[in-house]
């Protein structure tokens, strides 16, 4: 028997031995079933049960839950043992209730009743049982019953230090869960702040946590803390380890209270006093100061916890971003950990350098570090994804060029994904085209090779880098003769690859004469520099060289003649492969006989690109994301459309040829895009049937896709086909007249967002914050069973422009895939709003329904206003709100007629439905509105304020909306401008 | 904070959990039964942390007890080892070189220590001393309060 602490219930440990000493899981749920049997039998008909069985029993049940069994019984018995008066069986009864109960209503009145008894007990042990208990249930009734009892004992003097430390941490955990049930009294504040200062390291950590919270939600009225922190934080980085006994964890003083001061000055600007700010200063550099100190220690707790200090510290510096001398530090710091032994500190680095490269006094000091060489490929992955996923407008052009430095040194195996990676940056975020050829031909500098063939948009787009970089100079006459130079300087380099031989020489061919004027790059220069490298290259290149040398002929009259002799020379004009014969002997002719006005005509400027040929151009021009990969079919015919045309067609045609196989190779292309229009006008047609009935005209919400309905792939075309047949045994789904779900859960926060004849789909939103969790309930009409049913919500327009910044995260939970009739299934989705968003998701729905595959589209009616969380303020504070946000874009006014009657009530109701509060009181005109809101996204938070001025007369509102952040107040007045 | 802390055994089995969240029990099931396959198909020599959701996962392995902690964007990975280096100091100077049987037949120990540790998902007691005075001081009631069971029935001859 293992060891057995204290009274050691022995009847438990002996069914613990029993159900570890069964054979088999159905040996295990007998010897259960038959315990839970007993347990229940005791409980029903034992009336003389003493605490100590009830102990036993309760303790027992917990076991068989804690393996997974659930327990439906003995709460009578939980509850009871509160009441006793022996401090183990109510710590037992407290137990249950804290693992089993913690969510049930049943008895909540008891319990609170029990806690209440104990916490006005004399018996601090008593008091800390009924804290703890509070603080792991946690809910809305005990922060209400209990709003004044706990902060009491908090900041009571004759309450004991551990009382204090649960107090504290229950008061947090209230706070997190029912702040609203929770009355703060602002005379408590100054006694909470100076908990910091307790000469308990205990108590202050504790406290530390429950302020951080308040500090959160109230940053103006907690400002007292920074100052308080900051001298605390103080005095333990600079006393020595010894001087704090068992708070020194590993030769580290106090690290739990040191991270956690630490992150309560991040909710604040660096100091304002210069003292404080001067000794907080002085502490960051402490901690980096000691991170150079030999370790005290070889254990890993002792590194752990210097280092999780030191992470904190680099946290607020970064933070701060204010003292360029700490920044520069922290990220040499972070250098260091980056060439650690240990994955733990590679991984962290990483994830700070990540953050500190969007500080503008580190940006220069993290460059520094792209190039230190990670050991483990799996870690140095993570950072050229850091890098990529950092990236954004502003600071596209940096990081492409970093990634391009560290590209030169990069690891083989990574070189190819970090190509792809440049090209689709270098794309995404083009701000000019010069920019973008640079970037370009620097790739081709050093990864010729991933480059070249299919490597590069292996999957997505067998397009060819040297390809796209030549039309974008054909179609641009703005970049032309800058493509020139700068190809022409790209040769001049020593080695070269092949590919950029190719991208040079059809550039020259066609605007050599651009840059003629330049001495350094006369025509005869061009032509040398050209033929240095031809004897290099493979015959495909030479070919292409020696159109280029053609169009050079009617070019460069005057060097005609160099460029026959070459024509003319044996290993050309007999070349064994044909092809460079061919042109060889042909161009000659040609050069000889035609007169300058012929060969101008056959030789002249390729014309531009149809636009649709580069999707890469195509999406230059737009602006959005690569990687949707729908041409994939088509990429390798385009590919050679380009250029190796002149590779293969000689002389007179050769223009034409080229045009006509891209005109060929694009009717592929085209046809595509025909398939899929045609599918796409399936759904406008269906679409358009019904948006005759429909009320609010304002989207396209939901498409009824019965069996001449559209479906994506080609295969499940035929197959839907031949279902329809079958199908017509059964009440066909004739193409209904939807529900629209437009703006329909705008004010409110449940709804049906869908119905058809078959379905009914509604909705029920709770958020937090930038959190939203959304119950859908899908209810099936009919008689017949729906199966492989799957709901999908998309991200639609704007919310996947930028690709890899996500404005919405999705987390859906997986649901059973059939809906019997005429019943509902309920899936819960998280969905989290990582930047504010404008373009609303679309949910997609396939399933089943008497064999013939249904597919159903529809606008899922989340907007930005549900991340709006109310704020209440003073008329002083909203209009000095008001005035400081007067930059331009941050206001948006409209004036629109009003739809309904203009009822005061009305307006209220929708506005506060809104999310934002409806302030009274705040303007002098009773009859005006207004109001404020945070809106939660997980970047930020945007202040919202907004005044809504009706005019009964002319049957008009004026609506005005400011907002923290660009765009937003503009969106917010669009969601509202036609509601009133 | 601290979402939830989990022990399992290297085979899968659950023999602690505690909840700082409130969530029903379908979602402890299957955040339990997702985390734990993640965690144990996880290398040796990979780091203790990884994304999750939304959230960050810590964990270290002990012998055959993997102790597994959720924790929020903001919070400190490294700390959090640990802290839950510091529990497993906990148990094992309570127990005396604590093994997986100490924590599967005294499992209300290891929720009191918890809660001496930890509550509310936030560190309340970080000294070691304190928090298994805490934990003494309850195994002398404990023991006092047995005394007082045995010498009524010892009263009552039934002892």
């Amino acid at each position: 028997m293992p060891n057995m602490r204290g009274d050691g219930m022995r009847g438990l440990a002996v069914f613990i031995s029993d159900i570890r000493n069964c054979k088999s899981r159905e040996a295990e749920l007998r010897r259960i079933n038959k315990e839970l049997t007993n347990i229940r039998q005791r409980f029903r008909t034992d009336k003389t049960l003493d605490g100590y069985q009830k102990k036993k029993y309760v303790c027992k049940l917990l076991f068989i839950f804690l393996l997974g069994h659930d327990i439906d019984f003995g709460y009578m018995e939980a509850v009871n043992l509160l009441s006793s008066n022996k401090y183990t069986e109510k710590q037992i009864g407290y137990l249950f209730i804290s693992v089993i109960m913690n969510n049930s209503t049943e008895m909540k009145q008891l319990i609170i009743q029990n806690i209440r008894n104990d916490l006005q007990s004399r018996n601090p042990i008593f008091i800390n049982l009924a804290l703890q208990c509070v603080a792991n249930i946690g809910e809305k009734e005990m922060a209400t019953a209990f709003t004044n009892d706990i902060p009491r004992l908090l900041i009571s003097g004759d309450t004991i230090d551990p009382v204090k430390q649960s107090a504290a941490l229950c008061l947090l955990r209230l706070h997190r869960t029912s702040s609203d049930a929770l009355q703060m009294n602002t005379e408590w504040t100054g006694r909470i702040i100076h908990l910091l200062n307790d000469q308990h390291l205990g108590v202050a950590t504790a406290a530390v946590s429950l302020i951080e919270a308040l500090v959160k939600r109230n940053p103006e009225e907690y400002k007292g803390c920074v100052n308080l922190a900051v001298s605390r934080l103080s005095r333990i980085v600079t006393s020595s380890y010894t001087d704090f006994q068992d708070y020194t964890y590993y030769f580290v003083p106090a690290p739990w209270l040191c991270v956690k001061l630490l992150r309560v000055l991040q909710n604040y600007p660096p100091p304002d006093d210069p003292s404080i700010r001067s000794r907080l200063n002085e502490c960051l550099d402490t901690i980096l100061n000691k991170a150079q100190e030999p370790l005290k220690s070889k254990k890993v707790q002792h590194s752990n916890a210097r280092n999780a200090v030191l992470f904190e510290a680099i946290n607020l510096i970064i933070h701060m971003d204010c003292e360029s001398t700490l920044l520069v530090r922290a990220c040499n710091q972070l250098g260091q950990f980056l060439q650690n032994r240990e994955t733990n500190l590679r991984y962290l680095a990483l994830e700070s350098m990540c953050l500190l490269a969007t500080s503008e006094f580190s940006h220069d000091a993290v460059k520094k570090h792209q190039e230190t060489s990670e050991r483990d490929v799996s870690v140095r992955q993570r950072a050229v994804d850091l890098l990529y996923a950092m990236c954004d407008r502003s600071n596209a052009q940096d990081i492409v060029q970093e990634m391009l430095t560290y590209l030169e040194t990069a690891d083989y195996t990574i070189r190819e994904e970090m190509v792809l990676k440049i090209a689709i940056l270098g794309e995404k975020y083009a701000i000019d085209y010069k920019w973008y050829l640079d970037i370009m031909l620097k790739l081709i500098r050093i990864a010729g090779d991933f480059v070249s063939e299919e490597v590069i948009y292996d999957r997505a787009e067998k397009g060819k880098v040297w390809y796209r970089v030549i039309q974008v100079v054909v179609n641009r006459s703005d970049v032309q003769s800058y493509g020139a130079k700068i190809a022409f300087e790209a040769l001049q380099a020593l080695a070269c690859h092949e590919n950029m031989v190719k991208v040079t020489g059809y550039i020259l061919g066609e605007y050599g004469n651009l840059i003629a004027l330049d001495p350094r790059s006369i025509p005869m220069i061009q032509f040398e520099l050209l033929h240095s490298k031809y004897h290099l290259c493979s015959p495909t290149t030479r070919c292409l060289l020696l159109s280029t040398y053609m169009k050079f002929v009617n070019l460069f009259p005057e060097i005609k003649q160099h460029i026959q002799e070459v024509l003319r020379h044996e290993s050309n004009f007999r070349s064994s492969d044909v092809e460079i014969q061919q042109r060889s002997i042909e161009y000659l002719k040609l050069s000889e006989v035609c007169t300058p006005t012929v060969l101008a005509t056959v030789l002249e400027v390729m014309p531009p690109y149809p636009e649709k040929v580069s999707p890469l151009l195509v999406r230059l021009k737009q602006k959005k994301p690569l990687m949707d990969g729908s041409l994939s079919g088509a990429g390798g015919d385009e590919s050679t459309a380009a250029v190796d045309g002149l590779n293969h067609e000689s002389t007179h045609t050769e223009t034409h040829k080229t045009n006509e196989q891209l005109t060929s190779s694009h009717a592929i292309n085209l046809n595509q895009h025909t398939v899929q229009q045609q599918q796409q006008n399936g759904l406008l047609v269906s679409l358009d049937n019904e948006s005759s009935t429909d009320e609010n005209n304002y989207s396209l919400a939901s498409i009824l896709s019965n069996s001449s309905a559209p479906i994506t792939s080609n295969n499940f075309y035929k197959q839907s086909s031949l279902d329809q047949q079958q199908s017509s045994f059964y009440p066909k789904p004739n193409s209904v007249p939807s529900t629209l779900g437009s703006k329909k859960l705008l004010f409110k926060t449940s709804d049906v967002i869908f119905e058809n004849d078959l379905l009914q789909i509604g909705a029920k939103l709770e958020t937090q914050k930038n959190i939203c969790r959304c119950e859908l309930y899908f209810g099936n009409k009919t008689d017949i069973n729906m199966t492989s049913f799957s709901p999908s919500l998309a991200l639609t327009g704007e919310l996947i422009q930028q690709a890899f910044i996500l404005e919405l995260r999705v987390d859906a939970e997986q649901i059973k895939s059939t809906i019997e009739p005429k019943t509902q299934t309920k899936q819960m989705l998280t969905i989290e709003c990582l930047k504010e968003f404008r373009d609303i998701p679309k949910m997609n729905l396939s399933f089943f329904y008497s064999n013939v595959p249904q597919k159903l589209e529809f606008s899922f009616p989340l907007y930005i206003n549900k991340f709006i969380e109310k704020v209440e303020m003073d008329s002083n504070n909203f209009f000095l709100r008001w005035k400081n946000l007067d930059k331009p874009g941050q206001e948006c006014q409209k004036i629109f007629s009003a739809k309904n009657p203009i009822d005061h009530e009305d307006c209220s109701q929708k506005l506060i439905g809104f999310g934002w509060s409806n302030l009274v009181g705040i303007d002098v005109n009773t009859e005006n509105f207004c109001g404020a809101g945070i809106l939660h996204t997980t970047g930020q938070q945007i202040g919202c304020l907004y005044r809504l001025e009706p005019n009964k007369q002319t049957k008009m509102y004026r609506l005005s909306v400011r907002a923290s952040k660009d765009t937003v107040a503009t969106r917010l007045t669009e969601l509202l401008e036609d509601q009133f | 904070m601290i979402q939830f802390i989990l022990l399992f055994s290297r085979q899968g089995k659950l023999r602690l959990q505690k909840w700082y969240t409130a969530q029903t029990d379908k979602s402890k099931k299957k955040i339990t039964r997702e985390l734990v396959a993640t965690i144990l198909a996880r290398k040796p020599k990979m780091s203790s942390f990884l994304e999750w959701k939304e959230l960050k996962v810590v964990y270290k392995r002990y012998a055959s007890l993997y102790f597994c902690c959720g924790i929020e964007q903001e919070d400190n990975e490294l700390l959090t080892l640990e802290t839950i280096h510091r529990y497993v100091e906990l148990l094992d100077k309570y127990f005396g070189s604590v093994c997986e049987l100490d924590i599967i037949f005294n499992f209300e120990k290891a929720y009191f220590m918890f809660d001496e540790f930890i509550l509310g998902g936030e560190i309340q007691e970080t000294s070691k001393k304190a928090v298994l005075k805490a934990i003494n001081d309850q195994d002398v009631i404990q023991e006092e309060e047995l005394e007082e069971k045995r010498s009524v029935l010892e009263d009552l001859g039934l002892a």
